[in-house]
């Protein structure tokens, strides 16, 4: 299991739980690398369910590890695709044929789970009624706030933005529609005092 | 900071006004119109919202909400439709026997608990009877604004459906109308069915149709946020009962036919208020002492709350027993 | 009366300067000695002739210069002013209340001429004279919002209210302590004060929340907030500040009085009739400390709030670094006499510094 237990925090940060069946016309399924496992376990719990289930897979690092396992599912549609990036336009194409009715569920890496419910609630389901399962690594997405930009699977605290290369802090404060948390600069009060990396959650 | 306190009047504040016209719908239902009696235009309202109507009854005040379903964009006119209802404690019958064109009333600005998500990317809106009203406001806004929308409205038949003719004539694709009599009923798993992501639904009318309307949403995967719901409860009956209100250092009687709430207004206590229905929590009130049962009939308080017998809703609430003190 | 506009900036050669008429009415945030979070809301209905409470939106002598600085701030990054595409209504409930209301309160400085949907604004010290279709967005050289918050003081948050819970999604933010529309447009009530320390566990929030539900329509409502400033700048944002941040760090004791400014935002909430959402205007005032202890009362309760302020309050309003210095100079102007109650300077009764 690659489960990790989140440290309480902030009323912004988001919090995942377990994925369950839940009644629904039609269902889809949307994980990146370990986020396979939660994929596999909410398929042994609902009779029926993946015959009307679209998944939509990116293994990240883990190569070819889960893919035989989730096309064994016998699900209405199997999507792998090589990146976030290279998906999203399945995505939204997805979501905008939906009907209410459709449950979607979130599997794997902050990052992923973020953007793929930014895309949903855009096409009109509320937060609160899309599951999400953290699934494997707990590096982070992070907006800079200072030049807007998104560094992907930061991992220390603090870290270099990727656009501005300002030294940021990782905070909690965490926005759903950016999908990205809050890097604000760490030497702003004090230029050049940046203080060691450490990684996150250690 | 208490730069110029001021303490602040219960309920929203009130506007004076003319009836303009009593017109009758039908057998049960009847429009009021009203003007402002300043000849000023009528606050702007939103769709969905009610007013408080003051009936000055011989030597008694009756505040009941009704809402409003004129066009939100007609500064000119406010417009109610009442339904008389022989059974009830006497707003509904006041209004139809004593209320003449000419007459002046006093009605709270609007109050919305019912409101159009605006997000939505339809709004589906399933009626009961008189629970039409709120509808007819948000239709008209929504024709001004170019939304999507569709209406399924339930009557008993084609006489007592307030309002069913205008609607059918004037959108006749995006109403559907239902007779009970005619053995018709709302298809609702089939409307359910195929809306686009982002429809939301808005029910009123019986209590019975809007459990009907969460439970099937809900087994449809329909995500509770996307179905609304309004219903007033007018304060029912019950047996008469004394309070002790220990701020105001008095014991009142409740009497049978009036609410918690209107005996302690009878008794000059001004008690918060605005939906008196049991729905907007404004009338909370702790409890300090209570030897007896609750009767709560709000939809504001928790199940816990209600199961602890530590606080009440004075405007559709009651209680049986010896002692009950409020902190009021 | 009518008001004479300063000409002044609020950055880079930093030449603010508050009358002694905009002292005396400067909205002094502390009722007592001593300050924790409150709800401490109250009716927004007018107050004494001539104080900030009086009309409904203040218009000072820095009016014109602020609206210079917001639109420096705009021209630079134009993401500080959004609104989510439901809350075009709102804009519009919005430019409606501040047309109205600034007509009727300044109908020297501020006409609205009503012919059905035909509108015509004219707002004098900025020399706008324009005719536009209400409800037409069209026919205005930006949105409603945009347009009539470039020419009104303060931020303005507009909140949608769904379902017993209010969401911040649409605002015009330049002058904010600290924080971001960008990142924070869409939250809900909880979330985006969720990085304020203490007043979740007070049970802060859920009250405040709960009372601003239930503001109506006709029946505003306000309260006071308050933080610490170094130099009168109003864009303390997030986003600039790895660029503010360092002036923090240029405070002596010799300059403390003129640079060290206290930032009171008068936070007035309105029911918006058409849309239903809630307008949250966030106006800012800002007094340099040596403005301060000129009023002996002030000067006396200031030392004693900041000297016992709880540490995480001090840290998260971003002064407890120079809380020893600004302590070295306010306790100068506290000789230990009591104060009156109230947030009022009380020149003519409160005595002067006693040494």
């Amino acid at each position: 299991m690659s489960t990790f237990q989140f440290p309480p925090s902030i009323r912004s940060r988001p919090v995942y739980g377990t994925l369950a069946p839940r009644p629904g016309k039609a269902h889809l399924m949307i994980a990146d690398a370990e986020g396979a496992e939660a994929i596999l376990s909410l398929a042994g719990q609902g009779p029926g369910l993946m015959a009307k289930t679209h998944v939509i897979y990116i293994p990240k690092g883990t190569g070819e590890t889960y893919v035989d396992q989730l096309r064994a599912l016998k699900s209405a549609q199997f999507y792998t695709g090589p990146t976030y990036a290279a998906s999203v336009q399945r995505i939204r194409r997805v979501l905008s044929d939906a009907h209410m009715g459709l449950q979607v569920y979130l599997a794997g890496t902050e990052g992923l789970m973020g953007q793929a419910e930014a895309e949903a609630i855009a096409a009109g389901i509320p937060h609160s009624a899309i599951q999400t399962e953290h699934r494997g690594s707990v590096a982070r997405r992070m907006q800079c706030v200072h030049c807007k930009g998104i560094t992907e699977d930061v991992m220390t605290d603090p870290f270099t933005c990727a656009h501005c290369g300002l030294n940021l802090f990782v905070r909690d404060h965490y926005s759903r529609r950016l999908a990205a948390f809050q890097g604000v600069c760490v030497d702003a009060e004090d230029p050049g005092n940046v203080p060691e990396p450490r990684e996150l959650y250690s | 900071m208490s730069a110029a306190p001021q303490k602040a009047r219960a309920g929203a504040e009130r506007i004076d006004v003319t009836v303009s016209a009593v017109v009758p719908v039908n057998d049960l239902v009847t429009r009021f119109e009203f003007t402002r009696a300043d000849g000023r235009p009528f606050p702007p309202f939103s769709p969905g919202a009610h007013t408080v109507v003051e009936m000055q009854d011989g030597g008694r005040t009756r505040l009941n909400p009704y809402s409003l379903m004129s066009d939100p964009s007609d500064p000119t006119t406010y417009a109610i439709s009442v339904r008389r209802d022989d059974a009830g404690r006497g707003g509904s019958l006041f209004m139809h026997r004593n209320v003449k064109p000419g007459d002046a009333m006093t009605l709270s600005y609007p109050v919305n608990l019912f409101p159009l998500d605006r997000r939505a990317r339809k709004h589906v809106f399933i009626a009961g009877g008189i629970g039409i009203t709120p509808f007819l406001a948000m239709i008209a806004h929504l024709e001004h604004l170019g939304g999507a929308w569709e209406l399924h409205y339930a009557s008993r038949n084609r006489a007592l459906g307030s309002y069913v003719e205008d609607l059918t004539a004037k959108y006749p694709h995006k109403v559907h109308a239902i007779f009970d009599e005619d053995g018709e009923a709302i298809a609702l798993e089939d409307l359910l069915d195929g809306q686009p992501l982002g429809t939301h639904v808005y029910v009123c009318g019986p209590a019975g149709m809007i459990k009907w309307v969460h439970d099937t949403a809900t087994a449809h995967g329909w995500p509770a946020e996307n179905v609304h719901s309004e219903e007033f409860l007018a304060p029912q009956p019950g047996k008469p009962f004394e309070v002790r209100l220990c701020k105001s250092d008095i014991v009142i009687q409740v009497g049978e036919n009036e609410s918690l709430l209107e005996a302690m207004e009878r008794c000059g206590v001004d008690a918060p208020f605005l939906c008196r229905g049991g729905a907007c929590g404004q009338c909370e009130t702790e409890v300090v002492e209570a030897d007896g049962t609750f009767d709560h009939r709000d939809h504001w308080l928790e199940e816990d709350d209600h199961a602890s017998g530590k606080k009440i809703m004075p405007c559709v609430s009651r209680f049986i027993g010896e002692t009950l003190v409020l902190d009021r | 009366m009518t008001i004479q506009f300063n000409d002044e900036t609020f950055r880079d050669d930093y030449s603010f300067r508050n009358s002694d008429r905009a002292i005396k009415r400067f909205p002094f945030p502390f009722h007592e000695d001593s300050y924790m979070y409150s709800v401490n809301m109250e009716q927004h209905r007018g107050g004494p002739s001539g104080s900030v409470y009086e009309k409904r939106f203040d218009v000072d002598e820095h009016y014109l210069s602020e609206m210079r600085d917001r639109a420096i701030v705009l021209a630079e990054d134009p993401l500080r002013c959004q609104s989510l595409p439901h809350m075009t209504l709102a804009g519009w409930d919005t430019l409606e209340l501040i047309m109205v209301s600034k007509s009727e309160d300044y109908p020297d400085l501020f006409e609205l001429h009503r012919d059905g949907s035909r509108w015509r604004w004219v707002n004098k010290p900025m020399g706008i004279d324009h005719t536009f279709t209400f409800l037409d967005e069209t026919t205005l050289p930006c949105g409603p919002l945009e347009y009539i918050t470039r020419q009104a003081q303060g931020d303005y948050a507009v909140l949608d209210q769904r379902g017993d819970m209010l969401y911040m999604d649409a605002g015009m933010v330049t002058t904010q302590a600290d924080w971001s529309l960008d990142f924070d447009i869409g939250m809900d009530f909880f979330e985006w004060h969720a990085p304020v320390p203490l007043a979740h566990e007070m049970g802060i929030f859920k009250r405040a929340l709960k009372f601003l539900l239930n503001v109506q329509q006709g029946a505003p409502a306000r309260r006071l907030n308050w933080t610490m400033t170094v130099n009168p700048l109003l864009d303390t944002s997030p986003e600039n500040y790895h660029k503010w941040g360092i002036q923090k760090t240029t405070l002596t004791p010799e300059n403390i009085g003129a640079k060290q400014h206290l930032r009171v935002e008068l936070q007035t909430f309105y029911r918006l009739p058409r849309s239903n959402a809630l307008l949250f205007p966030i106006r800012c005032y800002l007094i340099a400390f040596q403005d301060i202890v000129s009023v002996p009362k002030w000067g006396r309760r200031l030392h004693r709030v900041v000297r016992d302020l709880p540490d995480e309050l001090a840290t998260y309003k971003g002064f407890i670094a120079n809380r020893p210095m600004m302590l070295d100079y306010l306790s100068q102007y506290d000789d230990g006499l009591p104060t009156s109650p109230g947030v009022w300077p009380d020149l003519e009764t409160e005595p002067p510094l006693q040494r």
